[in-house]
């Protein structure tokens, strides 16, 4: 019997040597002191925020193609790697991980708020420099290795509501809002549109919520808000929903103005979408992909040729991630042989003292403020005719 | 000293863990551990806690609970809030973890206490539903509730609030709980399912745990010898409850970021957790525990295989549920499997002892 025992132990402690095995193999400590810089990103690749991952992905892969081609950061070549987190903060903390034994100076990440808060701990604690293209949620960059590229969820509400007060034909009208109460993306921004629409006495007069799970239905909101006379309907939410919404007002002869925030782009892209139901539609966004500028159509066919579909503002936000720490890369001379400690720290000093004014997610200029969060201007567009003018 | 086989049966299961325990220090200390791998012990051990504590209920009680995930996230939630609202109060933080492991435990036994009083006279798939639905009411109501404190003392809604002067957000609706303090750590994880498993385990060997089984191989006779049905399952639900709201500090209190969202406390989740019971070997304590680490590190070991992993993942559910219960492969491993090895050579000593 004492034998059955230790052959037991022992075929148990193989099965665990050998899953340590294939843990070790990821390699041992930092690869710093090479030649190349080694940036990582991590977000969603599968399940149900995917579309936002493989975007990021595809874009930055784009950029660091092109920064490679055009030779590299300060002589550099990148390397690049991107892990998928599923939308999941536990399984974000693992992709870090796994980035860390890779070897990764630097990190691009991650898409999604929660994950993003959850891996910023991390990073602290290592002090590797971390700039999300689209974390919104404020504590995304609560600490000072933390940028982002997007407007954080409080600055867009507050942008809207700004919009909306400020201009001629919309500041006047009752507003409904419909917002997504399960995500922190939708509720950051409408609690911040409430409290500015509120100073600015724009006249709120029916808000209503749906969750995740029950997302495909949004009749009686749409009846509230209807009944409540609202004339404009605010919606902080996700595109694939919004495009709901805009089919079922349709159906219910219902047809205030909609106002979308960045989130609405990509309606026009939705499977089986009348377009043409978007028509007159509002959306404050930092990127369109419809912009005639030289840099922005670049961006668009390259990805259009790399992955056949139109790119959305996530991956404009990469795109310009990308180009963000090559700007700051070189004017502090940065090299990848520094420790990731070194990198960061150089890389913190940079960042508030760069301004890129060749960006796709700004008309004008992006700068970025100590606390992490960009200077830039939101630009509201307005659906005409299937493409997005810029509006008023 | 003279064990039973169950006791000897048991020690080995601990051994295990404990062997596991050593070897992962010996290589964490020597550096042949690699980040990744070191971040997925924690959750390994939340989950073979999780699993072990719905095998209580799943194996040992007989009855199927979906709502396993929703006693991890009271657990989780409950400590949390303590440990957030206590983090800058000076209490030393092993202090304060261990009264946010008691608070988280007792809320999760308090709760499972509440719904097995009308749920445990329901069987079979009517419990299941109800579990269902009370792991989905619980993760709803989170994320919808909004809690803090300020001057004027504390404040709930279900809408959002401003607070007025000095104060914090406690649960901040859909965003959750930020900023609860990482304490879990790997001895601390091994060391719960030691205790998770030594409790599940006295359970099982002891006249309760007799009388539980009893229930579940044939209620009407258990109930014809005098044993109190619904108090013994309404034990095992509590005792399940308790553990897996103890797996829900540990989850909450190795990251930061706390929501109430369907990735962390879905029906999904509880069917994953349900899943390693299953495959593990339904009423087999190791086989949990062996199963929740097995299947938890597998994805994340098949990362490079990028988005492959999740077909090779379930492929791997399919084989290891074949092999584990196609009646084909039981006898295969009778015949051929390295326990019948053992036991073949165990005969022919024995019986070259009796020539000699």
């Amino acid at each position: 019997m004492k034998k059955k025992v230790i052959c037991l132990l022992s075929a148990a402690l193989l099965t665990v040597a050998s899953l340590c095995g294939c843990g070790g193999s990821g390699g041992q400590g930092s690869a710093s002191g090479g030649d190349v810089f080694k940036i990582g990103g991590i977000g969603p690749t599968t399940g149900g925020a995917a579309i936002y991952g493989s975007d990021v992905r595809d874009a930055i892969q784009i950029a660091v193609d092109e920064v490679n081609a055009a030779g590299g950061i300060n002589g550099f070549k990148i390397e690049y790697r991107f892990e998928d987190d599923e939308h999941n903060a536990e399984k974000a903390v693992n992709a870090y991980n796994t980035l860390k034994d890779w070897g990764m100076q630097m990190l691009i990440g991650t898409v999604t708020s929660a994950p993003c808060i959850a891996v910023s701990e991390l990073t602290h604690t290592d002090n590797m420099f971390q700039l999300t293209p689209s974390g919104t949620a404020v504590q995304c960059v609560q600490y000072d290795n933390a940028f982002r590229v997007c407007f954080s969820d409080p600055d867009q509400g507050a942008a809207s509501a700004d919009y909306i007060a400020g201009n001629a034909d919309l500041g006047s009208k009752p507003v409904a809002i419909i917002y997504d109460s399960s995500t922190e993306y939708s509720t950051g921004i409408h609690d911040s549109f409430v409290a500015k629409a509120g100073d600015l006495g724009v006249n709120i007069v029916s808000d209503t919520s749906f969750t995740t799970d029950s997302n495909t239905d949004f009749s009686v909101q749409l009846q509230t808000s209807k009944d409540a006379g609202a004339e404009l309907l605010f919606l902080p939410i996700y595109y694939q929903e919004a495009s709901l919404i805009l089919q079922q007002a349709n159906a219910m002869g219902y047809a205030p103005v909609f106002f979308g925030v960045d989130g609405m782009d990509g309606i026009l892209g939705v499977e089986n979408f009348d377009t043409s139901l978007a028509e007159g539609v509002y959306l404050l966004t930092p990127f369109s992909a419809t912009a005639e500028d030289e840099l922005t159509k670049n961006f668009v066919s390259k990805f259009e040729e790399k992955t056949g579909h139109v790119p959305n503002q996530f991956g404009a936000d990469a795109y310009d991630a990308v180009y963000a720490i090559k700007a700051v890369c070189e004017k502090q001379d940065i090299k990848p042989s520094m420790s990731i400690s070194e990198i960061c720290d150089a890389m913190k000093t940079g960042m508030t003292s760069i301004s890129l004014d060749k960006v796709l997610t700004s008309p004008t200029t992006i700068s970025w403020t100590a606390q992490g969060e960009p200077n830039k201007d939101p630009r509201a567009v307005i659906i005409e005719n299937g493409v997005y003018v810029l509006a008023k | 000293m003279k064990f039973t086989k169950q006791t000897k049966h048991d020690l080995i299961t601990c051994g295990i863990v404990a062997a596991f325990y050593i070897l992962v220090t010996i290589l964490s200390a020597t550096g042949h551990l690699s980040n990744h791998f070191r971040g997925l012990l924690v959750p390994l051990c939340y989950y073979a806690i999780a699993a072990v504590s719905l095998n209580l209920v799943v194996g040992i009680l007989g009855d199927l609970s979906l709502g396993h995930a929703g006693f991890m996230c009271i657990g989780a939630f409950s400590s949390s809030l303590f440990s957030v609202a206590v983090k800058n109060s000076g209490l030393p933080s092993p202090l304060r973890f261990l009264i946010a492991l008691v608070i988280g435990t007792l809320m999760a036994a308090l709760f499972g206490f509440l719904i097995g009083i009308p749920v445990l006279r329901l069987n079979g798939d009517y419990l299941a539903i109800v579990t269902l639905a009370f792991g989905e009411i619980i993760k709803n109501f989170l994320s919808a509730v909004y809690l803090g404190y300020d001057e004027a003392g504390i404040h709930a809604s279900f809408k959002s609030f401003q607070l007025q002067g000095e104060g914090k957000m406690l649960i901040n609706g859909a965003m959750g709980i930020q900023g609860t303090p990482m304490d879990s750590s790997f001895t601390v994880a091994v060391l719960l399912l030691l205790i998770t498993l030594a409790v599940v385990m006295n359970i099982v060997n002891s006249r309760t745990g007799r009388a539980i089984m009893a229930i579940r191989d044939n209620r009407i006779a258990a109930e014809s010898v005098g044993i109190n049905v619904t108090s013994y399952k309404m034990l095992a639900f509590t005792v399940s409850a308790a553990i897996a709201g103890c797996a829900g500090v540990l989850f909450s209190h190795n990251t930061t970021t706390l929501t109430a969202s369907s990735t962390y406390f879905g029906y999904n989740v509880s069917i994953m957790i349900l899943v390693y019971v299953v495959l593990g070997g339904i009423g087999s304590i190791r086989g949990s525990v062996i199963a929740a680490a097995v299947l938890y590190v597998l994805p994340e070991m098949l990362r490079g295989l990028s988005t492959y992993r999740m077909l090779i993942y379930s492929i791997v559910l399919i084989v290891m549920m074949l092999i584990n219960w196609a009646p084909g492969a039981i006898a295969f491993r009778e015949r051929y499997g390295i326990m019948a090895f053992l036991r073949r050579r165990n005969e022919n000593r024995g019986k070259e002892g009796q020539r000699s």
